[in-house]
């Protein structure tokens, strides 16, 4: 995927840079607003990591509200030490699609981006989720693996239908908290994990192959193991 | 990143209030004049004690001024009006028996004239004198019918009258007057009096001002003394009080109460800054040691990667312990008022019972909950969530296994309580009220993971709710109560008052399942 970074601090871009790039992406970066509006305005990305605070006299929101006032519909992931929620209600209302505080762990960015990079892509409306041999009815809310029906509670199926929607994407917790419950705070004890470890219980625990894997240090990720 | 989003640090703060109290100190003791001849009329209560004479002296004045516009006008009317009926029954005279009736009218008035302050004088067409007590006819004279007052030589002595002429209709010429030296007299005395007066306001003015710039001083002095103590540093200082309830002893006593206030602010944040320098410091220094270590010591890539990755978790929580500080001052800031509004606490007890059921179960703890159908507040429903889930959090992390948790929410006509209760170890009685602060950790809690921050933030929502935390003995364990108004008052602005908990030793109501 092609990746516009607009990030001023060195360090901070020179990872994200190489992270991305060892992702298997295409990046383009600019350490200014000027440059990465220019960049933004006139080449097509997939997706777009903002910094909030830039020099060069257009900062974060400018660039973006004025990418979007020229209809560029590029999905906007920003990136910011400004942690109040009023900063973040800001960038989002902006037209940005997403909101990351520094210091974060480049396994949450990268999840993020290529959430947002896919979402931009749009399938359409489906009503019906596979992976392998999961499948997902979203209208009769049923669940099969192998062609065995499976129960789940509700908010058991909308955890899986998270994850089969992000399936092949690492997927963190606090994406999981966002995505599926809603909540923006951080639960400090480990409440997704056993959630998810629940759903594990039930979709993988009877077959042979798992589905649903651990990423180390980062998340999880639904996905047909590779034979 | 060229992003400066960090707390402001204690240090400001203090350089902060000392700048302040520093200008407090300046102002009072009147520091560093520029110039004598102005550093005279910068004191306060020099020019409080001119503006005092000034404002006496006005009104004295005034006063003075009017009792002589007014008694002077009096006596002038009243000789006009004498003069007025003189005249008119002369002229009468005139009219019923001509010239000899109004001789001998005239002469009657003269003879009858007891103090000699009548004036009459009647001379013919060529000014030569027919009869009258007075000598010729007076210069400035010159009219007919205009009152006129004018120095007079009144045979021998000299004298000020008020005149009128009349005309007669065979060419004579009436003249009535009265003498009016005495009332020439009385304004005299009364300019006198004034300029008395004046003179004495002036002395009692200047004696009024150096007494009361002696009191000002008295009193001034001690409070300028202290701010001038406490701008160096010596918070420990207190105006001296005389306890007589006068507005000099009431600001002292307001002084005191600030500086008290400004000493536990202090107070606080030093003990916030020392505990972010514990609490941070210590994650900081293991990550700090293990990357050394790793460095110099690491045997293999795998060793080395695995001290990083340790390294990087303790950062992590280094950046959680910031973001839960963060999120405690901006709510104790009162900046989230805005995305209030009416918010039903039932699916959302409902969904965090659901998120907290999973957790509980893999401890054998069951989770216990009722609540009515509907339980409105206005809020912030994120961080309503947040707090509950903060309460059921602990409570699940510091239940025995095999217990029960209970998550209720109960209401009154006026309250909203929102019940969290484990069998824990509890909070003794004791600490309490330092639960609420930031980084208690109870004596029980030492060893289990936490930033410390958890009650501290579900206080602050409290707060920012109008209501407050309550912690409860669950005997055993702990019973939080999130108290709630079910009518918010006027919310405006940022919170003032610091964040308090209320320790009450047993609920107002009842608990659920006691």
């Amino acid at each position: 995927m092609r990746i516009l970074l607009v990030e001023d601090d060195k360090d901070v871009a020179g990872f994200v840079v190489k992270g991305l790039r060892e992702a298997g992406h295409t990046v383009e970066h600019a350490d200014n607003g000027r440059d990465g509006l220019f960049l933004a305005a006139s080449e097509n990305f997939d997706a777009i990591i903002l910094d909030r605070m830039l020099p060069g006299g257009i900062d974060g929101l400018r660039l973006l509200e004025t990418l979007r006032a020229q209809d560029n519909a590029t999905p906007v992931l920003f990136l910011s030490a400004l942690t109040q929620v009023d900063d973040r209600v800001k960038g989002l209302k902006a037209g940005g699609d997403d909101y990351l505080t520094k210091p974060f762990a480049f396994a949450e960015l990268l999840a993020r981006v290529e959430a947002l990079a896919r979402r931009g892509k749009g399938e359409g409306p489906s009503t019906r989720l596979v992976v392998g041999d999961l499948e997902m009815d979203l209208l009769s809310r049923g669940v099969k693996r192998a062609g065995q029906k499976i129960d789940l509670q509700p908010r058991e199926f909308r955890l899986l239908e998270f994850l089969m929607r992000h399936a092949g994407q690492v997927v963190t917790r606090t994406m999981l908290l966002e995505g599926v419950w809603d909540y923006h705070f951080d639960p400090q004890t480990n409440v997704i994990d056993v959630h998810v470890s629940r759903l594990r219980q039930k979709i993988d625990k009877p077959f042979p192959t798992p589905l649903l894997h651990t990423v180390r240090n980062a998340g999880y990720m639904l996905r047909v193991e590779e034979p | 990143m060229a992003e400066p989003a960090y707390p402001i640090r204690p240090a400001d703060i203090e350089s902060g209030i000392d700048a302040g109290l520093q200008r407090v100190a300046a102002a009072i003791a009147n520091e560093a004049p520029q110039k004598p001849r102005r550093a005279f009329l910068r004191s306060a209560s020099i020019r409080f004690a001119l503006l005092y004479g000034l404002v006496f002296g006005v009104s004295t004045i005034l006063l003075a001024g009017s009792v002589r516009y007014s008694t002077l006008g009096i006596l002038s009317r009243q000789t006009e009006s004498a003069i007025r009926n003189d005249g008119a029954s002369l002229l009468h005279s005139y009219q019923s028996g001509g010239i000899p009736e109004l001789i001998l009218s005239l002469g009657n008035r003269i003879h009858e004239n007891p103090d000699d302050s009548a004036i009459y004088l009647l001379v013919d067409p060529l000014g030569n004198r027919i009869v009258g007590n007075m000598s010729s006819w007076p210069a400035g004279v010159t009219e007919d019918n205009i009152f006129y007052k004018i120095p007079i030589k009144h045979f021998t002595r000299r004298s000020t009258a008020e005149m009128r002429a009349y005309g007669l209709p065979n060419g004579d010429q009436l003249l009535i007057g009265r003498d009016i030296k005495m009332q020439e007299g009385l304004q005299i005395i009364l300019r006198d009096a004034m300029f008395w007066a004046l003179g004495a306001m002036i002395g009692l003015g200047v004696i009024g001002a150096v007494v009361i710039r002696s009191v000002f001083n008295r009193s001034l002095a001690d409070i300028a003394a202290t701010t001038k103590a406490i701008a160096r540093g010596d918070l420990s200082q207190r105006v001296r009080r005389d306890m007589s309830g006068d507005e000099f002893d009431i600001m002292a006593e307001t002084i005191n109460d600030m500086l008290d206030r400004i000493a536990r602010l202090m107070d606080g944040v030093r003990q916030v800054s020392n505990a972010i320098a514990h609490d941070l410091r210590t994650p900081i220094t293991r990550a700090r040691t293990r990357l050394e270590f790793a460095a110099s010591h690491a045997a293999s890539a795998d060793e080395l990667r695995a001290a990083v990755e340790r390294a990087t978790g303790e950062l992590d929580g280094v950046v959680r312990v910031f973001e839960a500080l963060l999120r405690i001052s901006e709510i104790e800031a009162g900046a989230r008022r805005s995305a209030f509004g009416p918010v039903d606490l039932n699916p959302v007890l409902t969904d965090l019972a659901e998120f907290y059921e999973p957790m509980a179960d893999t401890r054998g703890i069951k989770l216990d909950t009722s609540w009515p159908t509907e339980v409105k507040v206005i809020g912030d429903r994120d961080m309503l969530q947040q707090a509950i889930a903060n309460l059921l959090d602990n409570a699940i992390k510091f239940a025995p296994e095999h217990s029960t948790v209970r998550l209720a929410a109960r209401l009154d006509n006026e309250v909203i309580e929102v019940h969290v209760a484990d069998n824990g170890p509890g909070i003794p009685q004791k600490d309490r009220t330092r639960a609420t602060e930031r980084f208690y950790r109870a004596e029980a809690a030492r060893n289990t993971p936490g930033t410390g921050l958890g009650l501290a933030l579900v206080a602050a929502i409290a707060q920012l709710h109008q209501g407050r935390l309550r912690l409860d003995d669950n005997r055993p364990g702990l019973r939080a109560v999130i108290v709630l108004p079910r009518n918010l008052t006027k919310m405006q602005g940022p919170i003032r008052n610091p964040l308090r908990l209320t320790a009450a030793p047993e609920s107002t109501l009842a608990g659920p399942g006691s």
